[in-house]
């Protein structure tokens, strides 16, 4: 079978057609005043989720760490960009990228001494790490204590958001698919024959938590700059639990998987919005009857992408194999 | 010219020295064999020479460098692959990913150049592709090369086994146990293949094994190891008349 590896010009250029649609629709919907505010948030809360759950998915999925404290990385990412807007009143693109090199230097500290742990002896290290950010936020007057910092102005606005996403998905999907991406895969696959066919296990883990942990602070960023207010409190291990609730029901190792997972999740929160009293109980019979029923989550470690286009679509996205 | 020189080696678990004062030498190209009854520290020799294990005492020598205590993949890097006694490949990989990431190490594109899909990236990829479907071809699993591993039959794992360690360039080549659950045919045709990759890659192959029938066919030269320690050395010839080799194996006659 032969087949070409080079971008397709046509294909590509279908493809960033498609992404200028949905961008411009959105956006005309929303300055139309044809999107109310409810619709909005939860726009923007599906967007932030994914980035969550893509880059948790990252490390969980592909590099198989169990990671429990990426709702720490969030955390630093919202204050750094907070610090940078609202302290320094610079621009917002100043607070994303200090919110994202703030959030990888985490990772990079904290992923160092605690990836040389395994399975569920470096999901409690990391659970402990993601508290330890939290608790730290807490007592630092600076950023407000406990109380958090209020009154953050909103610039996480839909091109924001949109832009986000889309890099997020691009840097994972391409650094998985190359040779660093099966690099860090046959960490997961088995960690000693990885080691002895020549992969530095211990780099491509370090690597693939600083990314994750780099997206989480972008995530935190667009966070802080859309609901007005931050405090420590939001950024507690329950967070933690919901994006690993997402990757886990959309299939470890699955990056559209934590895309449809991001958007199933924060649907169904908003659907059951309206049941208050049942709402958890209901929460939590849906996730089980998807884990009974589907215990590799719902794309199990299969991705939804060209390949799957190509058999609908034809020989336009048909040859990526 | 001697490739590995190994010396004194000494590696104890708790209280049971698994490896005692072995000493070994291995020639450019020769093909030799270490065997021994159950238990009696092939693979625990295996595991210090690659990185596994970090011996106790003793020193590992190899292409002139000392390599006792280096991490796996340093090891690796340096030119010594291995198969593993009870198959360890990346399951849920394909058969070409598998060799692919033994390829990784001289991988030629900066990581950026992945993220942003840069020329040299599609440049880098096409010949990483050309050099593994190379190897699927020598093993005979290019047509299943968007197979998943787990999914091929058992001869055809070992082989890929194989098939991946050779990607990664080695001038040492570590076999455990390859015959192990093969069927006298499978084994026979491995001792082909096994000759076959030493001629054209000019390796050098040390190899454990419990068929008789192979390692006395291919192996140039055989170390027998017992409780830890080398108790014979030489050519299959000597050590199939070797009184010490024949006790270790079957006991002492009772006289």
């Amino acid at each position: 079978m032969q087949k070409t590896r080079h971008i397709k010009p046509v294909r590509f250029i279908v493809e960033v057609g498609i992404l200028v649609v949905i961008f411009t629709l959105v956006q005309y919907l929303i300055s139309a005043g044809l999107l109310n505010q409810y619709y909005q948030i939860n726009l923007a809360s599906i967007c932030i989720n994914i980035i969550l759950a893509v880059s948790l998915n990252l490390i969980n999925g592909f590099t198989g760490q169990l990671s429990l404290g990426h709702a720490g990385f969030m955390a630093v990412g919202a204050y750094a960009s907070v610090i940078m807007t609202n302290y320094m009143e610079l621009p917002f693109i100043v607070g994303i990228a200090a919110a994202c090199l703030a959030a990888a230097l985490a990772g990079f500290i904290i992923g160092v001494p605690t990836l040389r742990l395994r399975g569920d002896y470096l999901a409690i290290a990391t659970l402990g790490f993601g508290e330890i950010i939290r608790v730290v936020l807490q007592n630092i007057d600076y950023v407000g204590g406990p109380a958090g910092i209020m009154g953050i102005s909103k610039m996480t606005t839909w091109p924001w958001l949109f832009a986000s996403v889309v890099v997020t998905l691009v840097v994972i999907v391409n650094l998985i698919n190359s040779s660093y991406g099966r690099a860090i895969i046959s960490v997961r696959e088995d960690e000693i024959a990885a080691e002895l066919m020549g992969v530095n296990t211990t780099k491509y883990k370090v690597l693939a938590f600083v990314v994750g942990a780099m997206f989480a602070g972008l995530a935190g960023a667009l966070y802080a700059h859309y609901f007005y207010i931050i405090k420590p409190e939001t950024f507690n291990f329950l967070k933690s639990f919901d994006i690993l609730v997402m990757v886990v029901l959309g299939g470890l190792g699955s990056t559209t998987g934590a895309v449809i997972a991001a958007i199933f999740i924060t649907v169904l929160t908003a659907a059951l919005q309206s049941f208050p009293a049942i709402r958890m109980i209901l929460y939590a019979v849906i996730l089980i009857m998807v884990m009974i029923y589907r215990p590799q989550g719902l794309m199990g470690n299969r991705e939804l992408g060209r390949r799957t286009f190509g058999k609908v679509f034809g020989s336009l996205w048909g040859e990526e194999k | 010219m001697i490739l590995m020189n190994i010396e004194h080696l000494h590696k104890a678990f708790g209280g049971l020295s698994a490896v005692l004062d072995f000493n070994a030498h291995l020639e450019e190209q020769e093909l030799i064999g270490l065997i021994g009854p159950n238990g009696a520290g092939k693979t625990t020799v295996f595991n210090l020479i690659t990185g596994v294990y970090k011996p106790d005492e003793g020193k590992i020598h190899f292409a002139n460098q000392d390599i006792t205590g280096l991490p796996p993949y340093e090891i690796c890097r340096r030119g010594i692959a291995r198969t593993f006694q009870n198959i360890r490949l990346f399951n849920d990989l394909t058969v070409l990913d598998n060799v692919r990431i033994a390829l990784h190490k001289d991988v030629q594109y900066p990581l950026l150049s992945a993220v942003f899909r840069i020329p040299s990236f599609f440049k880098g990829e096409a010949e990483m592709e050309k050099k593994a479907d190379e190897f699927l071809k020598i093993f005979h699993l290019y047509d299943k090369r968007y197979e998943k591993a787990s999914s091929l039959p058992y001869g055809d794992q070992r082989r890929l086994e194989i098939a991946r360690a050779l990607a990664t360039n080695p001038r040492l080549l570590i076999l455990d146990e390859p015959a192990a659950g093969m069927n006298p045919n499978e084994t026979a045709e491995l001792m082909e293949l096994i000759r076959s990759i030493r001629e054209q890659f000019k390796l050098t192959i040390l190899l454990i094994e419990h068929d008789m029938s192979l390692v006395m066919g291919v192996c140039e030269r055989i170390y027998v190891l017992d409780y830890g320690q080398i108790i014979a050395e030489g050519s299959p010839e000597e050590i199939r008349n070797n009184k010490r080799v024949i006790e270790a194996y079957l006991g002492e006659e009772v006289s």
